[in-house]
């Protein structure tokens, strides 16, 4: 239906992410509520009826075991090509190793870590209507901090993080500036052309790029090709698109569609609208100008569009790209999120698996999923947490606000708190771990 | 009794109501600035016939209508003339709830001072409104008032509300329909708060720099270019204290807006109130002066408009259709042809076959035949005889055209003034019987809040040099007339010249439509801009993705540049302390401190004072090369000490070296043929070691062939050099 190509770039083993990840498992497939993350996006897609993917995994081992289980998962509903690129190429680098492998007008590329509820096919839709060269997804920051498990580090952070500036015409549509990475945190610099094109420029820091990006394809296969420094989509290629959108470079093949395009006029419609300002106080430059310039190619002003699609508040956004977001969106898809975990939660609000088996005076929680074969000892108390499949736990424990993976052992009056737990990591009696990741390597 | 009882209690818990004040004005009846002599040489602006009325009316009704019971007006300059006019007016007499009182100064030389003059009063006692008498308004203020009231009860540091518009200035001249400069504003769309305020915007930048603290407190802001501001300000108490605290404060949105944004010590904080349907504009210049008058012609400002009486304009004008408003007395010829949007007053003639278009005509006035005025203001008692062209220009009371004349687009005859027989007014010229006062006489004062407004005037009268600008017809019969007239065979009256860069700027501020040429220039140049700007975007480095503290994002440059300008004009304004008699070991003083202030390294502090020295060198007159080169040797070695204590290392040495090179190359570009010349001379004075001039050649050798220039003009003397420190080391 929709003339779309899926790239999901789905990382390899992010340093970040240490200890987390490992060879064994790579970033893509990370648990979120026992499910790989990478799942999270397959799925969304799928809902779009995007069906054709390309994922790229960074290394090739990554690559084999991400492929391994998506034709597992995904044998029937999905046509998935696995691309390997090398490590550290960069989002950009990634894209460009593929690029031949795109033909269709336009691709949308969406970062495997993301996990949300917001329709690709909005984005897309979007993007189509607009005849742009790039449209973003823009959802709302977090705006508090982790809950109650408080690690100082964590306040921290989330006191100083903030994600991207990003500057919009009133209506909110249109894409006009964009300050990522570490330009967030320097003041505000506005091209002035910009500002003057619209007289009105919302200049919001509360908005996150979501990492999903709807490109002409013609258009990033230029940027990707001309500016071989660029390393990546969000800091180099999004915001290069954006501050040249009034005087656009990108090259004849590019753009001439664009303004072949009923709604690519931008720059002859400008140039009337400035033209029209003075008609009345100087009519005679206004027909010499309008007869001067207005589409002949060489003084016709290129522009092209960059748009936004602002996913609303009660949308779910986030991207598993650091331990703390690990831990959030392992809560949250158990928590306020839980339609994103597709599983069926009791009336307790937690979801135990049938084959699990809890000793006496054990009690777990709301917001809390204990998946199958896993065993409790007695008098054990869970909270706000995840255990996955196989775990051996002992009496007395107390696990709140943690990520426990599978075939983990943990003996008797063991404390764990705001911890992430790793597969097949054995913790002996009376452990007390707060905010930690362990990691069997 | 029992309703005033209850009324009490209603509003027993509010103090504000309690203590009920009633709404005050503050009138400033002097804008502070030049831009509307010679006109205003003899009388106020305030004074000015708009229409017709004399502006402050509108401003005075528009004050009256809104509820303001007592009402301000400071005068000061031609201060007898405006207590004069009040006197004689309504306004003082009228028995209502609305009181004029004038207050008089006559050492003001800006609104900052009006207001602190007000303050010494004591007679503010609440919130009040701010105006110059030079606002037109139909706006109702409850609503701003209520907005203000309210914030302040919850935050006293809300000290002012501005009243704001929406206008979007052309994107080719970048100023508004009023003539004025695009205004830059941020603010916050939920409080309405001011964030930032810039009306002087350097065209040359290219990027407007917003300060990141202010998207600490709120997560949303709205940059605005599309705003106007209207002028009219709602101020609580503290904003003339504020203005007694700090004397500097001269310029009401310059200094005393701009100060308190930038402030965040005190806290204080402005706000805007948005004005949608209803009309509100200052006469700024004479292009708002043409702009307002055709927008109350079209009855924008209503009831503003002439055939209302809404003061003592004791106006019996008719309105016809197609906007011609004629008054009950007008003998006006047959076959004479008035046009749409136009105005004739009282006691007016019109001869034969004149035409009349799109403008303003006053009481009293004798026009001829054939007469054909276009887009013009003619006041009061004017004399046009047959045969005239007028387009777009101001003609003041009593001036008498005789038969022939033409006006160019954007005249200024002011009062009096006598033309001869055809004599064509080149365009934009302004005519006055006063002489253009010279910079010296001038009241400098006056200037002082428009000092870098670009309009700058002669400093010189003009004289018979002028009047050949001025194409007397030869066979003119009235040659007898001639030495006595200025303007032409008997005329009178001085045409003021205008310098070179002031009469660059003259067709933005005036009533002339913009001429064709200007537009198509900008046009252009807007195309070439894109063309610099793309290079300017293809420069900036790329980041990295994966390491999100990258430092390596552009924009650092610019910042930079932008504090070493300011730092170097410091350092610039301080050396001209020194030549004004300043004792140099308190400059050194003053420019380590500065160095403290800005953040700057000794390199920067000896670069800019190198800079400001050779600026000196240039300031004095030269015709030559060889002369020019003098004087920045008796500079140099006038100020070597000076130079010297900044050049403590080599570094330093090195550093200026580099900014005589970027001197150079940019902003004085006279010195470029010398460069090897002073290099020299810098030498032998013992400014520079031979170290420190042959470490920088050496770093210069990798440098591209562009920045290689000045290595190479100065290579005999380097090669010299070098073989000095050769034979010096055998």
């Amino acid at each position: 239906m929709m003339d779309f190509q899926v790239v999901v770039l789905a990382g390899g083993t992010a340093k970040k992410l240490a200890p987390l990840v490992s060879k064994e498992v790579p970033k893509a497939l990370l648990p979120v509520a026992n499910r790989p993350v990478l799942s999270y996006v397959l799925e969304l897609l799928e809902s779009s009826n995007l069906k054709d993917l390309i994922v790229v995994v960074e290394g090739e081992d990554a690559a084999l075991r991400v492929g391994g289980w998506i034709s597992g998962a995904y044998v029937d509903r999905l046509h998935v090509e696995v691309a390997a690129v090398p490590e550290d190429v960069g989002t950009a680098g990634a894209l460009r190793a593929v690029a031949h492998h795109l033909t269709a007008n336009d691709v949308l590329i969406v970062s495997g870590d993301l996990v949300s509820d917001v329709p690709p096919g909005a984005v897309a839709a979007t993007h189509r209507r607009h005849g742009a060269v790039v449209t973003t997804l823009l959802c709302y920051a977090p705006v508090s901090g982790p809950s109650d498990t408080g690690s100082s580090a964590g306040k921290d952070k989330v006191k100083k993080s903030r994600y991207n500036i990003v500057g919009l015409d009133p209506t909110r549509q249109l894409l006009l500036h964009i300050a990522a990475g570490a330009e967030v945190e320097k003041d505000i610099r506005v091209q002035k052309n910009i500002l003057r094109a619209v007289g009105q420029l919302e200049i919001r820091a509360d908005l996150m790029d979501a990492h999903m990006y709807a490109f002409k394809r013609t258009v990033l296969q230029d940027v990707l090709d001309q500016k071989d420094t660029f390393h990546s989509i969000r800091q180099d290629v999004l915001p290069y698109l954006v501050r040249t959108q009034l005087r656009s470079e990108i090259s004849a093949n590019g753009l001439h569609k664009v303004e072949d395009n009923a709604n690519g006029r931008v720059s002859s419609q400008n140039y009337v609208t400035w033209m029209s300002q003075h008609r009345e106080i100087a009519p005679s430059a206004y027909q010499e100008l309008l007869a001067l310039s207005p589409r002949s190619p060489e003084n016709a002003l290129r522009t092209h569009k960059c748009c936004a699609y602002i996913a609303s508040k009660s949308k779910y956004c986030a991207r598993l790209n650091s331990i703390q977001a690990f831990s959030d969106i392992n809560r949250d898809v158990v928590g306020e999120a839980s339609h994103l975990s597709g599983y069926s939660f009791s009336s307790q609000n937690n979801i135990i698996h049938p084959s699990a088996e809890l000793g006496s005076k054990t009690t777990v929680g709301p917001q809390c999923m204990l998946a199958e074969g896993s065993q409790m000892g007695d008098k054990c108390s869970v909270k706000r947490s995840i255990i996955g499949r196989h775990c051996r736990i002992g009496s007395n424990v107390k696990i709140v606000n943690s990520v426990v993976m599978n075939h983990v052992t943990i003996e008797d009056g063991c404390l764990v708190q705001g911890s992430v737990i790793c597969s097949n990591v054995h913790l002996q009696e009376r452990v007390v771990l707060k905010d930690c990741q362990i990691s069997p390597m | 009794m029992a309703q005033k009882k209850g009324h009490r209690s209603l509003s027993s818990d509010d103090p504000e109501e309690l203590a009920r004040v009633p709404l005050q004005a503050v009138l400033l009846a002097d804008s502070f600035a030049t831009k509307f002599r010679p006109i205003t040489l003899e009388r106020p602006k305030v004074l000015l016939p708009l229409v017709n009325a004399p502006m402050i009316d509108y401003t005075l009704a528009w004050l009256e209508s809104v509820g303001v019971e007592e009402a301000f007006v400071f005068c000061c300059a031609h201060s007898q003339q405006v207590k004069d006019y009040l006197n004689k007016s309504q306004w003082m007499k009228q028995p209502g709830t609305f009181t004029v009182q004038p207050i008089e100064s006559h050492d003001s030389i800006s609104a900052g001072d009006a207001l602190r003059v007000i303050y010494n009063l004591g007679v503010i006692c609440g919130d009040f409104v701010l105006v110059s008498g030079d606002t037109i308004s139909n706006m109702s203020l409850k609503e701003a008032l209520q907005e203000h009231k309210e914030r302040r009860k919850k935050d006293p540091l809300a000290v002012m509300t501005m009243v704001i518009k929406h206008s979007k200035p052309s994107s080719l001249t970048h100023q508004t329909r009023l003539g004025n400069d695009e205004i830059l504003m941020a603010i916050d769309p939920d409080t309405k708060e001011l964030l930032y305020y810039e009306d002087k915007t350097d065209q040359s930048q290219r990027f407007i720099t917003l300060d990141k603290m202010l998207l600490a407190s709120t997560p949303t802001l709205h940059l605005h270019n599309d705003k106007q501001d209207c002028y009219i300000d709602i101020c609580s108490p503290e904003v003339l204290s504020l203005f007694t605290d700090n004397f500097d404060y001269q310029h009401l949105r310059r200094h005393f807006v701009k100060g308190l944004l930038v402030d965040d010590l005190m806290g204080y904080k402005i706000f805007t109130h948005e004005i949608h349907s209803s009309y509100a504009a200052r006469i700024d210049n004479f292009r708002s002066y043409d702009t307002i008058s055709k927008d109350i012609i079209q009855r924008w400002t209503y009831p503003m408009v002439p055939d209302v009486q809404y003061f003592g304009n004791c106006s019996q004008m008719k309105l016809d259709r197609l906007g011609i408003y004629k008054a009950p007395e007008v003998d006006q010829s047959r076959t004479a042809q008035i046009r749409a949007f136009s105005l004739i007053g009282n006691g007016t003639a019109i001869g034969d076959h004149s035409v009349i278009s799109n403008s303003v005509i006053g009481q009293s006035c004798t026009i001829g035949r054939n007469v054909s005025i276009q887009g013009s203001y003619i006041w009061d008692n004017v004399i046009i005889e047959d045969d005239c062209k007028l387009s777009h220009a101001l003609v003041c009371d009593g001036v008498h055209l005789r038969a022939g004349v033409v006006l160019e687009p954007g005249v200024i005859l002011s009062f009096k003034v006598e033309v001869g027989q055809k004599i064509v007014i080149p365009a934009y010229s302004k005519v006055s019987l006063l002489p253009q006062p010279s910079k010296q006489d001038s009241d400098e004062e006056l200037e002082y809040a428009d000092a870098n407004s670009g309009v700058v005037e002669s400093p010189s009268i003009t004289s018979i040099a002028n009047t050949r600008n001025v194409d007397p017809v030869p066979d003119s019969p009235d040659a007898e007339h001639s030495d006595t007239s200025e303007v032409g065979i008997s005329g009178v009256g001085y045409i003021w010249s205008t310098t070179e860069g002031g009469h660059e700027e003259e067709w933005r501020h005036s009533i002339a439509p913009i001429p064709a040429e200007k537009l198509m220039e900008f046009c252009l140049s807007a195309h070439t801009d894109l063309g610099v700007s793309n290079q300017d975007v293809n420069s900036l480095p790329a980041s990295g993705e994966l390491q999100l503290d990258s430092e390596s994002t552009g924009f650092d440059d610019g910042e930079d540049y932008k504090d070493s300008a300011d730092f170097e004009k410091e350092v610039e304004a301080t050396f001209q302390r020194v030549l004004a008699g300043v004792n140099p070991e308190n400059v050194i003083l003053e420019i380590n401190s500065l160095r403290l202030s800005y953040d700057m390294s000794h390199a920067d502090c000896a670069g800019s004072l190198f800079y400001s020295i050779m600026k000196s060198a240039l300031s004095a007159p030269f015709s030559s090369n060889r002369e020019l080169l003098l004087n920045t040797g008796k500079e140099l070695s006038r100020w070597k000490d000076l130079l010297k204590n900044c050049l403590k290392t080599i570094d330093e040495e090195i550093e200026v070296l580099l900014k005589f090179e970027e001197m150079c190359l940019e902003t004085t570009k006279e010195f470029a043929p010398l460069f090897s010349a002073i290099l020299n001379h810098l030498y032998e004075k013992d400014i520079l070691s031979e170290d420190a001039i042959l470490s920088w050649a050496e770093e210069k050798e990798g440098a591209d062939e562009s920045d290689k220039v000045f290595v190479k003009q100065s290579e005999p003397f380097l090669k010299w050099l070098r073989e000095a420190s050769e034979d010096e080391d055998d």
